[in-house]
């Protein structure tokens, strides 16, 4: 019904049809995107295919056969090192010095030690939840090692490794963990919802899928201001989800528009397996998130989350190819598995066998993996090793208590940035429980909140 | 981000209350009026017919009383399928649990997640005669499924005319509400938007037993139903129910207390802190209120509240979604547009509401209406 009507003029943007807006002053943005005109259908003599206007490459065939998807090949998983953490790509140099390759490492036992101490600190009831990403380090650190710092990124939940990688440090974890009065979310947020300007991370939102479309159009931006600046560096946008999050409208929409748009956006799909209980067989019947890509026009990869080289090489590849031709959006599935719980709400073993768990954990490790690496190249040894996880637990610890022990943000917080100004509404709604404070005085605890009641004055 | 039900009541990092509090102390759901503590009380109670009257009952929770009448429409009526996020392995709120086991994965079953395509796929069904229950993991994760509902579920009859078709069948359930630490997104009470869209009906109970005869009637009904079950009440509130299967009537207020001087009108979880407020101010100020669970919010009972109002003249509506265009002003409206009710007035309709702003991680306490904030407010109401 709604395409019948759009033949003529879209029925929701009837008024826009007939605004004329001047054209840019630069080179015109259709030169640098494909056009496909439906006037030019048309049959040449001999020719093997009709050009439809929906399909142009389509061969004519006369036999009747349908694509089943049963018998379509999986894409293979690019990989560079094993399980034992032996180079399998023989055309695979390291691109990084001895002292780079031991920070990455480093910075994936950081997240790694984190997580178990804050999942522990969640459960004595020292903050409210927490998530962990055990098993998905290698595939954060990785990607981000990869990135400019001018990029931009969205993130799902899930990625501190990225945070951690562009340059978070433990107190700014620790700080929007705790809420505390220097979390740039001002304790509005959840726990683990973090963001920063500095290091171009849009601050994370619990619904999900819902960054997918907001990279692409960011990416649009991108596109544009350096078409009209040529002076600015060229940027990419990063995008992670999960598989289960591929699964809302938003997903697909953030595809097809970055597609049509030429978009210059990396869209990293974290594979684990699970979304909540839900395992991908429920989740989907296809190949994975990656046959998806192709599907949308958008060239992909599939790589092993759990190889740091792989979704380092993959991710350097994507961002040089997303950045050709004026920009276009590229998938990255990397298949990983969740060695944890959803989070600290969830108890896993009420939907899967605990088994599962310990023989994945067994099997295939991203931090065992390039320790092994490391161990080969003489770079790492169990003296090192036992020397980094003392400092970073005592890293981690001490951020812990500091952030633990700073006061929560002024209550006046809560009625800020709802619209850039104040309104008349929210000033009477402000001086209400000012009021309504100074009435009742022992119904409320204030004495965490820096400045108390008082910073609800006008 | 999406989490599960235990961390709800068992872990309360912001629950404390202070050491001299008189009023904002918690909510004792062992002893509260508005639960049935006993098997007489339950069966006792209003507009149950009188073959459950007569029968036995269950102590239960309220995500065990969700799961008796999903249990209890499964059994009765082959039509019902039962599908959501994570519902196969009982849902993150445990609602579920078992009903894959018991009634097999063909009617009970997980999906992908995709709320738009949750909501697409229950009209679908329920407009080919199925009578699906659908599940919203949280309320706060329903706007995909907008469209769907407004667009679609709602003006299906309208559209079908005399063709006659409709999804009447559809039921929507999503846990809604603040549990305390749940921010943004785990905390949100969007009834006030489903409220303005006819052809919807929407209904938020405050008990386990108000919610099976609730959502059994939903199931029934041939219109389409947004159940919201506030999710702090699933483990918290525990009653005795009648074990039989039951209905209680959509669109008919319930008045849980009877008084003469103020009318509190509430529903869902606030029911308790109105309660509350209520003790104190009839003890501090020998006046009594009467306190009314709208149960249904659209298409709502205008005739228990005016009646209510007419006898009070004084009336507050309390509610922990925002303030602004929220059910106390559609309810304060219609008071005072209603020339029986507007003379009886004695003084402003007050509306008891969460702010204008978004929930908050580290001032719900401050947001959502508490007893303080109640007890001030009847004050108030009698002091105009």
């Amino acid at each position: 019904m709604k395409a019948g009507l759009a033949r003529g003029a879209p029925l929701r943007s009837a008024a826009g049809a007939v605004r004329h807006r001047p054209s840019p002053p630069t080179t015109p943005i259709s030169a640098r995107h494909p056009v496909r005109c439906s006037s030019s259908i048309s049959q040449r003599q001999g020719a093997s295919h009709l050009s439809f206007p929906g399909a142009v490459k389509s061969a004519f065939t006369s036999s009747l056969k349908f694509a089943l998807a049963a018998e379509s090949p999986s894409l293979p998983t690019y990989r560079v090192v094993d399980q034992d953490g032996k180079i399998v790509d023989q055309s695979f140099k390291a691109d990084l010095s001895d002292e780079e390759i031991i920070k990455l490492y480093k910075n994936m036992l950081l997240i790694s030690i984190m997580d178990v101490i804050m999942f522990d600190a969640q459960r004595q009831g020292r903050l409210s939840f927490y998530m962990v990403s055990a098993g998905e380090e290698a595939l954060s650190i990785g990607s981000a090692s990869v990135l400019e710092k001018e990029d931009v990124v969205f993130c799902q939940y899930r990625e501190q490794g990225v945070f951690k990688q562009r340059g978070f440090e433990l107190s700014d974890f620790m700080n929007q963990l705790f809420a505390n009065k220097k979390d740039p979310g001002k304790g509005r947020n959840m726990p683990v919802h973090y963001g920063s300007k500095e290091l171009n991370i849009h601050t994370i939102s619990s619904p999900l899928a819902t960054q997918i479309p907001h990279a692409s159009g960011a990416a649009y931006a991108l596109k544009m201001q350096r078409i009209n600046d040529p002076s600015l560096p060229p940027r990419v946008v990063v995008v992670y989800f999960g598989e289960g999050a591929a699964s809302e409208g938003d997903f697909h929409a953030a595809l097809n528009i970055a597609a049509t748009r030429s978009c210059p956006v990396i869209f990293i799909c974290r594979n684990n397996g699970y979304a909540i209980s839900t395992p991908t067989l429920e989740q989907y019947r296809g190949d994975g998130i990656a046959s998806r890509g192709i599907g949308y026009g958008i060239d992909t990869i599939r790589v092993d989350g759990n190889d740091i080289w792989a979704v380092r090489e993959a991710t350097k590849k994507a961002r040089e190819m997303a950045l050709q031709d004026g920009g276009k959006p590229i998938l990255i599935e990397a298949m990983s598995y969740r060695v944890s719980h959803h989070s600290t709400s969830d108890d896993s073993f009420a939907y899967r066998a605990r088994v599962e768990v310990e023989d994945w954990k067994r099997r295939d490790n991203p931090i065992s993996r390039l320790r092994k690496y490391m161990e080969a190249k003489g770079l790492w040894d169990e003296g090192k090793e036992k020397e980094a996880r003392d400092n970073t637990r005592r890293d981690v610890l001490k951020a812990f208590s500091e952030a633990e022990k700073e006061k929560k943000p002024p209550i006046r917080a809560m009625f800020e940035d709802i619209w850039e100004e104040l309104t008349p509404d929210l000033k009477a709604q402000m001086k209400q429980l000012r009021e309504h404070l100074d009435k009742y005085p022992d119904e409320y605890d204030l004495g965490d909140f820096e400045g108390g009641k008082n910073s609800l004055d006008p | 981000m999406r989490w599960l039900a235990p961390a709800v009541s068992e872990r309360r990092q912001y629950s404390t209350h202070p050491p001299n509090a008189r009023l904002n102390l918690p909510i004792d759901y062992s002893a509260t009026p508005l639960l049935s503590h006993s098997s007489q009380t339950a069966l006792a109670t209003a507009d149950l017919p009188a073959e459950v009257k007569n029968g036995t009952t269950k102590r239960m929770n309220l995500f065990q009383a969700i799961n008796d009448a999903l249990s209890t429409a499964l059994t009765e009526d082959e039509d019902v399928i039962i599908f959501g996020e994570d519902v196969s392995f009982g849902g993150v709120f445990r609602c579920t649990m078992k009903l894959a086991e018991q009634f097999g994965g063909d009617r009970v079953f997980n999906t992908p997640l995709t709320e738009q395509g949750i909501m697409g796929f229950a009209i679908g069904a329920a407009a080919e005669g199925m009578r699906p229950v659908a599940e919203i993991q949280f309320a706060d994760y329903v706007y995909p499924a907008f469209d769907q509902l407004v667009n679609e579920a709602a003006k299906y009859r309208y559209r079908d005319g005399s063709c006659g078709r409709s999804v009447g069948g559809l039921t929507v359930r999503m846990p809604c509400g603040g549990v305390g630490h749940g921010a943004l997104y785990h905390s949100q009470s969007p009834e006030a938007l489903f409220t303005h869209i006819p052809g919807l009906r929407v209904v938020m109970p405050r008990s386990p037993l108000q919610a099976k005869g609730l959502l059994l009637a939903a199931i029934r009904s041939n219109d389409p139903v947004i159940f919201m079950e506030p999710k702090i009440l699933y483990r918290a509130a525990v009653e005795q129910v009648p074990t039989a299967a039951y209905t209680l009537p959509l669109s008919k207020a319930e008045i849980l207390k009877e008084g003469k001087d103020v009318t509190v009108i509430s529903y869902g979880q606030p029911l308790y802190t109105c309660d509350s407020a209520i003790q104190s101010v009839e003890k501090d100020l020998g006046i009594s209120v009467e306190l009314i669970d709208l149960r249904t919010l659209y298409p709502w009972d205008k005739e228990t509240v005016f009646k209510s109002v007419q006898k009070t003249g004084r009336v507050l509506v309390v509610h922990e979604a925002m303030v602004n265009a929220g059910i106390g002003a559609e309810v304060a409206a219609a008071i005072q547009e209603d020339p029986e009710t507007f003379i009886r007035l004695e003084a402003p309709v007050q509306r008891v509401a969460g702010f204008s702003i978004h929930t908050p991680l580290l001032f719900e306490k401050f947001n959502v209406p508490d007893v303080a904030r109640v007890y001030d407010s009847i004050k108030k109401v009698l002091d105009y």
